[in-house]
């Protein structure tokens, strides 16, 4: 049979994209803000999740979405502060993709939420490279983990509109440097802002709740205008 | 790990367009990946090779043209191509400080049938 040629010039990425469009569509719909959170694995994702329930309780309605290979060990630490928590597990699969928050969002009573957290799988390559129709994207980097990880992981760097440094309470104790890494993050993204903190004495993290709360104001002044 | 989805995704696409033309079998799969795309295109045959097994397009030869990424950099301002994520310095002034124009492409182009 003859051989023909069939020209196509679909975007593989397109099914994804269109998802998320859909799922920021649902979220300003009901005038919520929807932040994804990524780090490697042992970052304090889970932490810096559990602090922002705690300041924001009878002030901001949040949900959680949680993303884990396996386990619901997260979701329950969640449950326990008394917010609605969805656990996905994606069973093996190594980040969040915009059909699985899909599926989590028609799990939450939208109407009740005022923010959305979704803790990404631990891991600091392919999360970066899936949209899930979140309007802000944030991520967390340890101390222990060491300043140079900008230059070997620069997606995750370059998406991000916050970079939050955990565990300063540790910093005497490890050769990380500050200078370096606000260097190397002012060169891969010099729009994304950096905040040190550590959940563990609670240092740092009001800066990061005034921006947190400073987007949820945005949204709402979005929707009334 | 990822490129399984992504892999699905082709497929999904292929077979969608091949049965538009009444197809019996897809030979050839042409595709371009930028090469600041972050995808590994022996992943995506491998898991192509899995994934269409009994379907038309089972045996496809995927054609995978590499495109290198333009780049930025914002120290100096020249405009340079990158092979992939471990060439982001500036050839002109040594920096790292570099804003990607294009390069994250990732396109079914055509398909060969029969």
């Amino acid at each position: 049979m003859e051989v023909k040629v069939l020209t196509i010039k679909e975007d593989i990425l397109e099914a994804n994209k269109e998802r998320a469009r859909k799922n920021q569509k649902r979220l300003e719909e009901h005038t919520i803000l929807g932040v994804n959170v990524m780090s490697s694995p042992g970052a304090g994702k889970t932490n810096l999740i559990l602090r922002t329930i705690e300041r924001f309780k009878g002030k901001l309605r949040i949900a959680v979405i949680e993303g884990d290979i396996a386990s619901r060990m997260d979701a329950d630490k969640v449950h326990r502060q008394g917010v609605p928590v969805i656990q996905i597990n994606t069973g093996g699969a190594c980040h969040l993709d915009a059909n699985m928050i899909e599926q989590a969002l028609n799990n939450l009573s939208l109407e009740q939420v005022d923010l959305i957290l979704i803790e990404n799988v631990g891991n600091l390559v392919c999360p970066a490279e899936f949209d899930l129709g979140v309007h802000k994207k944030i991520m967390i980097l340890s101390v222990p983990e060491g300043d140079d990880k900008p230059h070997k992981y620069p997606l995750m760097f370059t998406e991000v509109d916050v970079a939050l440094v955990n565990k300063i309470d540790v910093l005497p104790y490890f050769d990380f440097d500050m200078g370096s890494f606000i260097e190397a993050m002012a060169g891969l993204n010099p729009a994304a802002k950096v905040f040190k903190i550590s959940c563990r004495t609670n240092e740092g993290l009001e800066a990061w709740f005034s921006w947190l709360q400073e987007e949820v104001n945005q949204i709402r002044r979005r929707k009334q205008s | 790990m990822h490129e399984l989805p992504f892999t699905e995704a082709i497929l999904d696409i292929v077979l969608n367009e091949a049965k538009g033309v009444k197809a019996n079998k897809v030979n050839r799969i042409d595709i371009t990946i930028g090469k600041l795309s972050g995808i590994m295109p022996e992943c995506v045959q491998f898991a192509f090779d899995v994934i269409s097994r009994e379907t038309i397009a089972e045996g496809a030869k995927l054609e995978f043209y590499q495109t290198p990424g333009q780049v930025r950099c914002r120290n100096c301002g020249t405009t340079f191509s990158s092979q992939g994520f471990d060439d982001l310095t500036c050839p002109n002034c040594n920096k790292q400080k570099i804003e990607v124009l294009t390069g994250r492409e990732f396109i079914v182009d055509s398909i060969a049938w029969e």
